[in-house]
């Protein structure tokens, strides 16, 4: 088992480095150079070369590339092209920012999919079930920003009961950013607790079609506690994959839901610097997102084999 | 109602009767609309009346008639670039299952590393060096979009490349075009059509969503997206402006996923039968 382990964290340092790749080259091909593309329409032959030199084009990719990474490495982002502060601290706080938001919405989202999912496999087939299975597909459709608008509108606007904006500043206390943050969170919380409900449902039905199962039914045990203490154990592994791939999503889907709310998080300041070209604070920001959406898939999957029976003994 | 024998669910009836209303709106756009969507008919924000039913935008423009028109960019624009990641996906996709050796471990190898982040991020960075122009932004999303093509179609056409009538086919001589063509190609329809649907929508929510952002589709061009940003702020003074075009996703995306739905599930059915 530690041998798998060992594998998976190799494979997600390699996985890390191939994004950070794919983050440089992405910024590489194109026609001209990063340079002509930065100043467009501006460019004059004395603007383009100096921006050249300041970016270091003269020297060939593939060192630019180790120099990028060896400096990011050590915490060295390089410098905004928009103002030129440091990157690291112009992200440092907007990343604690959005990790807040994140963590805020996974701490209500993740009980609350599994506590729905296993009364849903609990209540196989009957109304609750079937609701549960039409809101999943509904709101797997909607965009985010439809049910942010549609909070601000009833929940913000007309009730009055929480800010529409979340403009939350570095003095803003604990409480008062829960509270700023409430329907951001709700909104991210609609979209990934849908998905995670319906896994947890479906993997614990897989399980209670095994004979132990019906050993257990015709033990005369009831229903909930076969889910709970017998089913669930062993339904564990896939959940803990959904749900580490929708924490995965989350990262993602906080972009949005930042514009919608003017919540100052990594994804908003990245929307407003890939309209500016400000690319050393894009490449920045790409890089922390790929990381943690890294991070959390091959979280998930140690998890998935530590809480696999299966794979505890030594072979 | 029933298609070709299949009995068709309400849902998926509810999402036919969605997409084609949709389709026939884009199509017919100019025939439809009560007025033009670029010219100021009244007072900004005037609200829905009798011949505004949504009332008027930051300009004057009618709203529904915008709508009807926006419906033409977003739909035709994710058909586009859904028809061009599938050209890219399943031709690579079945290359490589039909190959195999070392072009089926370089292709696979490379969607591994495109895999590797999420797509919304990868077109972040792509688009803050070459900007939104729609054809970056069509060929951008097709390619992201076409790995999760590639993956599906080289699985499906692994699996049939290995069965009985394809090995007869090669005994016979045959060239790999004729394998791809007649003997993956047909078998390999159903499962494409469905991950079709869903590619469509999943292109569908995230040009939307780029340009909500102001990332995607630029003015004077406009599609649902890029309305629900224009008229975003004035949620606060209590209208429902982006609800409109912000609905309107929601509910071609829905529609579409009750199709896609219906059809799943009757290919896990018709797979369940042939075990």
């Amino acid at each position: 088992m530690l041998n798998l382990v060992l594998q998976r964290l190799g494979l997600g340092v390699l996985t890390l480095f191939a994004a950070s790749i794919l983050i440089f080259i992405g910024t590489e091909i194109l026609p001209g150079d990063l340079a002509s593309a930065i100043l467009q329409n501006s460019a004059t032959p004395e603007s383009l070369a100096k921006l050249r030199l300041d970016l270091g084009l003269d020297r060939p990719a593939i060192l630019r590339f180790f120099d990028w990474l060896f400096g990011v490495l050590h915490g060295d982002f390089g410098h905004s092209l928009a103002n030129g502060r440091d990157v690291l601290t112009e992200i440092a706080p907007r990343f604690a920012n959005t990790m807040f938001l994140a963590a805020y919405a996974a701490i209500v989202a993740v009980p609350l999919a599994i506590g729905l999912g296993l009364l849903a496999a609990i209540r196989q087939g009957g109304v609750f079930d079937r609701l549960v299975n039409v809101f999943t597909l509904m709101t797997i459709s909607v965009p985010e920003y439809f049910l942010a608008y549609l909070l601000i509108k009833y929940v913000a606007v007309d009730l009055g009961w929480f800010p529409s904006l979340a403009n939350v500043t570095p003095e803003t206390s604990f409480i008062d950013r829960l509270y700023y943050a409430f329907l951001p969170m709700v909104t991210l919380v609609l979209v990934i607790v849908a998905h995670m409900m319906r896994m947890t449902r479906a993997s614990v039905l897989s399980v209670m079609a095994s004979p132990y199962i019906e050993m257990a039914i015709l033990k005369g045990l009831r229903k909930s506690r076969i889910v709970v203490r017998h089913a669930l154990p062993n339904a564990l592994a896939p959940i803990i994959s959904v749900v580490a791939l929708n924490l995965a999503y989350l990262i993602v889907g906080v972009v949005i839901v930042e514009t919608v709310f003017v919540y100052p998080g990594l994804g908003q300041l990245m929307v407003d610097e890939v309209s500016k070209h400000d690319v050393p604070v894009v490449q920045a920001c790409g890089l922390i997102f790929a990381a943690t959406f890294i991070l959390l898939n091959m979280t998930a999957d140690i998890l998935a084999i530590l809480s696999n029976p299966r794979l505890r003994q030594p072979r | 109602m029933r298609i070709r024998g299949y009995k068709v669910s309400v849902t998926a009836q509810i999402g036919i009767v969605v997409v084609v209303i949709n389709l026939f709106v884009a199509l017919f756009a100019p025939l439809i609309a009560p007025f033009d969507q670029a010219t100021p008919v009244g007072d900004a924000w005037a609200d829905p009346s009798a011949q505004h039913w949504l009332g008027l935008d930051n300009l004057g423009r009618d709203i529904l008639s915008r709508l009807i028109y926006g419906a033409r960019m977003s739909i035709g624009l994710s058909l586009v670039i859904t028809a061009l990641s599938f050209l890219i996906g399943v031709i690579s996709g079945f290359a490589a299952a039909v190959a195999g050796g070392w072009i089926d471990q370089a292709l696979s190898r490379l969607v591994d590393l495109l895999l590797s982040m999420p797509t919304l991020i990868f077109a972040f960075v792509i688009l803050s060096v070459l900007g939104s122009a729609l054809p970056v932004l069509i060929f951008t999303i097709a390619i992201l979009d076409s790995t999760k093509v590639f993956r599906l179609a080289r699985s499906v056409a692994i699996n049939i490349v290995s069965l009985e009538f394809v090995e007869a086919a090669r005994l016979r001589g045959e060239g790999w075009w004729w394998i791809v063509t007649r003997e993956v190609l047909p078998n390999a329809v159903p499962p494409l059509t469905a991950e079709f649907g869903l590619r469509f929508c999943f292109t569908f929510l995230f040009i939307a969503a780029l340009s909500f952002l102001g990332l995607g589709v630029q003015p004077p061009n406009a599609d649902w997206g890029s309305m629900v940003k224009e008229y975003g702020e004035m949620i606060n003074l209590g209208s429902a402006a982006p609800l409109y075009p912000a609905g309107a996703i929601a509910i071609l995306v829905i529609g579409a996923n009750f199709i896609v739905d219906w059809m799943l599930s009757i290919h896990s059915r018709g797979q369940g039968e042939g075990a």
